[in-house]
């Protein structure tokens, strides 16, 4: 693919060789509990980054602490590991002052949404070009297993074992209400739909935000099973295509509508109005379609739940404001003249 | 009508009014004509934390002290000669420092019984003789500003507004002062409002005139000049000096500057002035919060930027494990601590020197960071480039300490040639720098230079030089990640040498000692030198032998700090805290020290460390 499909990194150097998956890989050995679907992630992104066609020294990837913010070690690019929870305020900082530069931020549930959650919010609000993949498990898996914000209450834990008692997070809800302008939702075992939303995250200018269920075969093993499990995926499972109605089904016999209150619901394909089927509209100004797909699945059963890109919009990304801001100033003013600032508008001689 | 004009070689002035009476603009106003002038200055606002306070109370009043000569001075002053109080508040929260048979002029106007009774005066001190030991002035301000700008239209309350104005007039009169600065600055403040800026003027000139016609004053005053040496001067306050040193550290050292920074006093104006700069390449990102000043700060140092981010104590709680990261990293980081009063938010708009242990030892396992003190106002500029220099040449955080009194405080400043100002050199990496066993050659973020012990500074973009970095422990020289207990505990020890290292770049301590044959020595660091130096010249007047010495490099001390303080008989150290230098100088040099500790939110009073000097020397004859 021409790199022209990629104009939010038009500011990244373009490599002159075409690179491989194996290009991206480091010498370090993947300490991941065998078994882990950060392995799939790791290897997906591996293999989608070639067709990014950019110089691998400006590309970077930052993370916060769990198991999927090892990630870094294992990318064969710049990469820092930050701590607990900043990896968006240290990418934020570093997307900011380097526009030359694909940044990455890997983080965790727990990173992201429980000691992270400020700066999660506020990178997307920003809508600084940061790409950012939220692996979540629905767990802590560094610290051995205990409930995290996407847990579903009643989780028994080592921390809670007479279950948990908070109400969870949805992480693309959380997203949209964060004036995030690019959300989407995709799955560790599914290679090929998780490299597509990869291409359309890296395609926005600005934040996106991309939740990545996966899974934790030691802690939380089997929390995404009705999404895994080829008898039952495709009637949980609804597929969002923009410009497309929603329709879903092992046998394509479900859709989404949108009744007379303006409510959305899942019903029968053929007793549906087919006025009221809904059409995805991913680049809609109003968040309020996407957040009522993101409201649809039951967070327990997973029952239909959907993944793709929720939500894709256009707006100037802060970082790019921000070197117009530093260039207009220099055409405005000039280069700074550090004796003349110095010397400031109020000064006296003494002779 | 000429009046006798009497020469004095000091003056301290403070004006003191309600929040909302412009007390801080008045006396930046009285210090801009002096300081063009020629005389040397030093200024000590000293404000409210709330915004507006219930207006004529005693938490409302906001005051604004300045002390000008006919010679060098390093303090604000200890007392005024002359205070101006614009209401009962503000005479009761300051008549209490006010000498015998020093000025008072009030605005009598605003002495009503109500006024009187929210701050507990049962009589008007004004005539109940409670004031009697002063020169009192009693002026109705208010309504002569009224009248005097009564062919104006403007509503009353923009007419009382202008009392400021009048009263700052009248300073000018009776000080000898210039009005054209404050003329101009009007006329650029209120050039849209021409007739408010009409009346501003109006009173001002009313001020001046009713200097020169009223019985009341019989007197005027001049300074002369003092001697400084020649040059371009301009006044200047510690937070803006600081941020020029920021500006000047990107510009020495060819970087971009990225501040990260979230709001609090008594830093923001940093985050103010350097927005103003984006034409030095200098970027600043209001953060949602501390942690991502700082981290943001870090993010853009990976980048190849000089990150700063600048902030408060509180802050710098936040930003503690960021520092950690960034010791570990080892990458620059300037962090700009503006102290104030503690713990928690304590007293925001006071000053204190209570952070240096928290920047010393405020992190989790052993994580030193190089620590900076600048002294006085001015001396914001020189700290912050040191500072940069250390951060960026040894890839480490560094603390800047000022406080609430440098960043507010004033004084003149010779402005520097900048050809005179030292260059830091980021030196990137930009090649590999080990050699495998293969005989291919690859890069080691970790392996140091032998005499700095720095790491190369690999940015992003640099090709064959992708690295992975992180806040575990790294492998001696490849940097990859190590759990080996030598290799932890050569590295915790490296990182320590190599802030220790940092004492071979810097100036052994000066002493100055007159005569050589001091035996008690002061040894303060941060804005204490003002204060300890005006301590030590009257303590030397009254025939004390004492030497004094300061410190601007807290970690790691200089290299002769203990045989300096081994030479004398007896330490003072005085700081505004409970002995947090102190206790680090016991520790390391196992010298005792005379602590002298005052947290009062306000400087030291010099008239207090003489006699703390006089003590200690009269201990010593006695002993003998
Ligand atoms: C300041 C701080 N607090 C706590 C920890 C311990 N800690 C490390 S990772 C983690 C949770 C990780 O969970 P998540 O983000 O979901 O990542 P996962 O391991 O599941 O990929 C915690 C609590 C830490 N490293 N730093
Ligand atoms: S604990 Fe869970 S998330 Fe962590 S590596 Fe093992 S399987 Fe993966
Ligand atoms: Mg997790």
């Amino acid at each position: 693919m021409s790199t022209d499909a990629f104009p939010a990194l038009s500011l990244v150097p373009k490599s002159d060789v075409e690179l491989s998956a194996k290009d991206f890989k480091t010498d370090q050995e993947v300490r991941w509990c065998p078994g882990c679907g950060d392995y799939a992630i790791l290897a997906a992104v591996q293999g989608f980054m070639p067709e990014l066609g950019l110089r691998k020294e400006n590309i970077v990837f930052v993370s916060g602490i769990g198991c999927s913010s090892r990630f870094p070690f294992y990318m064969d690019t710049y990469g820092l590991h930050s701590i607990h929870g900043r990896a968006p305020a240290v990418a934020t900082g570093l997307a900011v002052s380097r526009p030359d530069l694909s940044v990455w931020v890997i983080t965790g549930d727990g990173d992201a949404l429980s000691i992270g959650g400020n700066h999660l919010i506020h990178a997307l609000r920003r809508n600084v070009n940061l790409k950012i993949l939220l692996f979540n498990n629905r767990i802590y898996g560094l610290t051995k297993g205990q409930y995290s914000p996407t847990s579903e209450q009643g989780k028994i834990t080592k921390s809670t074992p007479l279950g948990s008692l908070d109400y969870s997070f949805n992480p693309v809800s959380v997203a949209l209400g964060a004036e995030a302008t690019f959300v989407a939702r995709t799955i560790d075992s599914d290679r090929k739909h998780l490299t597509e939303v990869l291409r359309a995250a890296a395609a926005h200018e600005g934040t996106a935000l991309v939740e990545i269920y996966q899974n934790c075969n030691i802690f939380n093993d089997g929390a995404w099973e009705p999404l895994k499990d080829s008898d039952v995926r495709e009637d949980n499972i609804i597929r969002l295509h923009d410009g497309e109605p929603i329709i879903f089904g092992a046998n394509n016999d479900k859709c989404v509508v949108r009744d007379s209150s303006g409510h959305i619901s899942v019903t029968d394909l053929a007793t549906a109005d087919p006025a009221m089927i809904i059409t995805h509209d991913a680049k809609a100004e109003d968040p309020g379609l996407a957040f009522a797909l993101s409201r649809l699945d039951d967070s327990r059963s997973l029952t239909n739940t959907p993944i793709g890109v929720f939500r894709d919009v256009t707006r100037p990304s802060y970082d790019r404001m921000a070197q117009e801001q530093l260039a207009k100033a220099v055409e405005d003013r000039g280069p700074g003249d550090l004796q003349s600032l110095l010397r400031g508008s109020d000064t006296w001689e003494v002779s | 009508m000429a009046k006798q004009v009497i020469q004095l070689d000091r003056v301290v002035i403070r004006f003191a009014g309600d929040s909302g009476d412009g007390m801080q603009l008045t006396g930046d106003r009285f210090t801009s004509e002096t300081a063009w002038l020629g005389n040397d200055l030093l200024t000590l606002p000293d404000f409210p934390a709330e915004i507006r306070a219930p207006a004529g109370t005693l938490p409302g009043v906001s005051s604004f002290q300045l002390a000008f000569a006919d010679h060098v001075i390093t303090t604000p002053g200890d007392v005024p000669n002359v205070l101006v109080a614009m209401n009962p508040a503000a005479l009761k929260a300051n008549i209490k420092d006010l000498p015998r048979g020093a000025d008072l002029i009030v605005n009598a106007d605003e002495f009503t019984k109500r006024n009187m009774e929210k701050v507990g005066y049962a009589s008007n001190p004004i005539e109940d003789g409670s004031l009697e030991m002063y020169r009192v002035h009693a002026i109705p301000l208010t309504s002569m500003t009224v009248e005097a700008l009564k062919e104006f239209d403007i509503t009353k309350k923009e007419a009382e507004r202008a009392k400021n104005m009048f009263a700052l007039g009248l300073l000018c009169w009776l000080y000898h002062r210039p009005t054209e600065g404050t003329r101009a600055f009007l006329e650029k403040k209120f050039g849209s409002k021409p007739e408010i800026l009409a009346a501003n003027l109006k009173a001002l000139e009313a001020g001046w005139s009713y200097g020169e016609t009223t019985e009341d004053f019989s007197i005027q005053y001049e300074v002369r000049p003092a001697p400084m040496s020649t040059g371009t001067y301009r006044n200047i306050t510690g937070n803006i000096a600081l941020a020029y040193g920021i500006v000047a550290a990107g510009q020495l050292s060819g970087l971009d500057v990225f501040l990260g920074s979230y709001p609090i006093t008594p830093a923001s104006d940093i985050l103010h002035e350097l927005s103003k700069h984006k034409n030095f390449g200098v970027l600043t990102f209001q953060a949602e919060d501390e942690i991502a000043g700082a981290t943001s700060a870090i993010g853009a140092s990976y980048g190849g930027a000089l990150g700063v981010t600048t902030t408060s104590g509180p802050g710098v709680a936040l930003k503690s494990e960021a520092i950690g990261l960034a010791v570990a990293l080892e990458l620059p980081l300037l962090i700009v601590d503006v102290q104030r009063g503690g713990p928690s938010t304590g007293l925001p708009t006071k000053t204190e020197q209570s952070d240096l242990l928290q920047a010393m030892f405020g992190r989790n396992g052993e994580s030193p960071v190089p620590i900076i003190a600048p002294q006085s106002p001015s001396d914001c500029f020189h700290a912050a480039i040191e500072a940069a220099r250390i951060a960026v040449e040894y890839r480490t955080p560094v603390f800047l300490l000022s406080d609430g009194y440098l960043a507010n405080g004033s004084e003149p400043w010779q402005v520097p040639d900048v050809a005179t100002l030292p260059s830091i050199d980021p030196n990137f990496a930009t090649g590999p720098n080990h050699t495998k066993d293969d005989g291919t050659s690859e890069f080691w973020p970790y392996l140091r230079d032998p005499e700095t012990l720095a790491r190369p500074w690999a940015i992003p973009g640099t090709a064959g030089l992708e690295h992975r970095i992180g806040g575990l422990e790294k492998a001696d020289g490849p940097g990859t990640i190590s759990y080996d207990s030598e290799n932890h505990d050569r590295m915790v020890r490296l990182r320590q040498a190599k802030v220790d290292a940092v004492a071979s770049t810097i100036p052994d301590l000066e002493v100055d000692d007159p005569n050589g044959d001091a035996k008690v020595l002061v040894l303060g660091w941060g804005s204490t030198f003002g204060p300890i130096g005006a301590a030590c010249q009257i303590a030397r007047r009254s025939g004390i032998k004492v030497a004094q010495t300061h410190l601007r490099h807290l970690n790691p001390f200089p290299k002769n700090l203990g045989k300096v303080m081994k030479s004398y008989e007896r330490v003072i150290v005085p700081e505004m805290n409970l002995g947090q230098l102190s206790m680090l100088l016991r520790a390391k040099y196992l010298v005792d020290t005379v602590n002298f500790n005052q947290v009062r939110g306000l400087p030291f009073k010099s008239a207090e460390l003489v006699d703390v000097i006089t003590d200690v020397a009269a201990s010593l004859e006695e002993t003998k």
